[in-house]
């Protein structure tokens, strides 16, 4: 047996070095996107729900108890106009710190690159009930056919104090703009892309933080009113314009890149 | 160097089939696949089936025999099946059940069914079991139900003149040990799907909803209204609950701690894992206390009768008036609609009776 095992290290070490001596081009790689997030600045972790301790820009005191959105289309385009794109998605989940590490399924060659996702699906991928796995995940990250169906693009929930100082619930339910009081129901895609900017792929691995900020959701451009706007805004067409607005105005940042060639 | 690629081909050859032997545990039985019903293979991801409890004929009927055999208990009276009813797609309809000694216990049985599309396996109201095999440790050894030991649940069954050799079938040997047998009850459970209610047929097109049912889906699709789907699914989601876990607005003061007893997490008292909408003509009393003895005291409490605590679920909406205030025509339409998902053929079907 003893011999068996060193006729195949030894194969082994032959073929590995054969691998190495050859003058190809680098492998084309994966790269790993860290999704974090923070509040103005402070980070936010499972310790972190719960805890109405967040004032936002209106000035209301908050507490986030759900997070969770989902991303899709990571697409990386070189300087030529080549894009590369898996055309997956991933659902964050941040109190079980579910997904916050994601690899889309594509290799591309090491290189320079300018980076975006889309927040949400696109009209394109947002057809209801395709997504088995989005079906099954928190009793169904479907959006009702009533409004549009499709899936919803985040679940922002959690506790606010009103201006009757009471404490009280908002849930701040990010899906496609949908009217549903005309015939047909107007549809509009609030899906949006964040570009995180140029970022090199290195040869052996790369990895990006992509920070959201989730203060900014209620900030800009829209100064956001939670005794106004905290519930049943899934089938408000305006609720959803203002979170497409402030969504795509600075939610989202790159972060670290940690690159090793 | 041909010579060596083919002696390392068959060295992984070899421990592929030594690996084989191994990941079969043993097992002897015939290997069985679950059924898994049109409606949730079109919807939803496949069951969870534990590598080292793969499903086989002789451990599901090993399984079924357990599960209705007094012998697990103390002093061989008391089944699984006496407080998880098969009539009443395995609860109890018992407001709570009662142990060996006549033990009251303080939560209301939970309903069995579709338990391998439970993905994050947690199992109980309180979410303690981090399996279904782990879940049926417990009654065997509370102290308010079967009140036994495993090590004399073992004996018993060793004793027994049947039970060695189902085990021998099952799990290829006649010793047996408390694993086994939690194997066994797991693997019954897991084949008790129900997939065949009227709301299902609707959805596969061979049968019609009456306008009143219709309505009451509408009812629980819309967020201003009973915002149902939130926690309890949806027609792409037919298992119809989250199984996860949530303060619903039911008392103002906790004192069942629910997944935070077991948690230690004072953000998790009170929260109790959400029940599944199907089989509810069968599966009264109903929340994890069995505190509403009909479905029209359920929606109420929807609809008037929530009450802030410190954990309540953000998702209830309208605390401070109580709820949604549905109509009397919506909470009768949404109650047609919740009654469309119960599934006659669930309860009567003969493989799931003694």
């Amino acid at each position: 047996m003893k011999k068996i095992a060193l006729l195949l290290c030894l194969s082994i070490a032959f073929m590995s070095c054969e691998s190495d001596d050859d003058n190809n081009p680098p492998d084309n790689v994966s790269v790993e996107f860290t999704f974090t997030h923070n509040w103005d600045g402070d980070n936010i972790t499972n310790a972190d729900f719960d805890q109405i301790q967040y004032t936002n820009e209106n000035g209301e005191q908050q507490s986030i108890s759900k997070l969770v959105y989902l991303i899709s289309d990571i697409t990386f385009t070189d300087s030529d106009g080549n894009s590369f794109d898996a055309g997956d998605y991933n659902l964050v989940d941040v109190r079980s710190n579910s997904n916050l590490d994601f690899t889309p399924d594509i290799q591309i060659p090491p290189g320079d690159y300018t980076v975006s996702f889309t927040f949400g699906f696109d009209d394109e991928d947002n057809e209801s009930g395709i997504y088995l796995d989005l079906n099954s995940a928190d009793g169904g990250w479907n959006v009702p056919e009533g409004l549009g169906g499709g899936y919803h693009y985040m679940r922002l929930e959690g506790m606010f104090i009103d201006n009757t100082s009471a404490e009280v619930g908002y849930q701040y339910h990010v899906i496609r703009a949908n009217d549903n009081s005309t015939n047909p129901i107007t549809l509009q895609d609030t899906s949006f892309e964040v570009n995180l900017g140029t970022i090199s792929v290195g040869t052996t691995s790369t990895n990006v933080e992509v920070q959201m900020n989730v203060a900014e959701w209620f900030k800009n451009p829209n100064t956001w009113d939670l005794n106004v706007l905290n519930s049943v805004l899934m089938p408000n067409f305006a609720a959803q314009i203002l979170m497409f607005e402030n969504g795509s105005n600075g939610v989202f940042d790159l972060g670290v890149v940690t690159t090793v060639d | 160097m041909r010579f060596g690629l083919l002696i390392g081909v068959l060295f992984f050859t070899m421990v592929s089939c030594f690996n084989d032997t191994d990941d079969n545990g043993g097992y002897t039985g015939t290997p069985v696949t679950l059924e898994v019903p049109q409606i949730f293979e079109q919807n939803i991801l496949p069951p969870v089936i534990p590598e080292d409890n793969p499903l086989t004929e002789e451990g599901i009927a090993l399984g079924k025999k357990l599960f209705f055999d007094p012998i697990l208990s103390a002093d061989n009276t008391q089944a699984c099946a006496d407080c998880h009813r098969p009539e009443n797609a395995f609860t109890d309809p018992r407001r709570f059940s009662f142990g060996i000694d006549g033990s009251i216990g303080t939560r209301n049985s939970m309903p069995l069914f579709n338990l391998a599309w439970n993905y994050n396996e947690r199992f109980f109201w309180d979410g303690r079991a981090l399996s279904l095999e782990e879940q049926i440790f417990d009654p065997v050894r509370n102290p308010i139900e079967m009140a036994n030991t495993w090590p004399n649940a073992e004996s018993s069954l060793q004793a027994n003149n049947e039970y060695p050799q189902l085990f021998e079938e099952a799990f290829g040997t006649s010793t047996i040990d408390s694993t086994m047998v939690t194997k066994a009850i797991a693997q019954f459970l897991r084949t008790l799907v129900s997939a065949n209610s009227k709301f299902d047929r609707y959805l596969l097109g061979q049968e019609e909803l009456t306008p009143s049912e219709l309505n009451g889906l509408d009812v629980f699709m819309d967020e201003a209204r009973g915002d149902c789907f939130h926690c309890h699914g949806n027609p792409n989601n037919p298992l119809w609950t989250d199984n996860i876990f949530h303060n619903n607005g039911m008392d103002e003061t906790i004192t069942d701690l629910g997944l935070g007893g077991f948690s230690g997490d004072p953000r998790e008292f009170g929260l109790f894992k959400s029940g599944s909408l199907r089989n509810l003509a069968y599966t009264a009393p109903y929340m994890h206390d069995g505190r509403f003895a009909t479905l029209d005291e359920v929606i109420d409490h929807y609809s008037e009768g929530l009450v802030f605590s410190e954990t309540i679920d953000p998702l209830m909406k309208n605390v401070a008036e109580g709820g949604a205030h549905l109509t009397e025509e919506d909470k009768a339409d949404l109650k047609a609609f919740l009654l469309s998902l119960s599934d006659p053929s669930f309860i009567n079907n003969p493989d799931f009776q003694e």
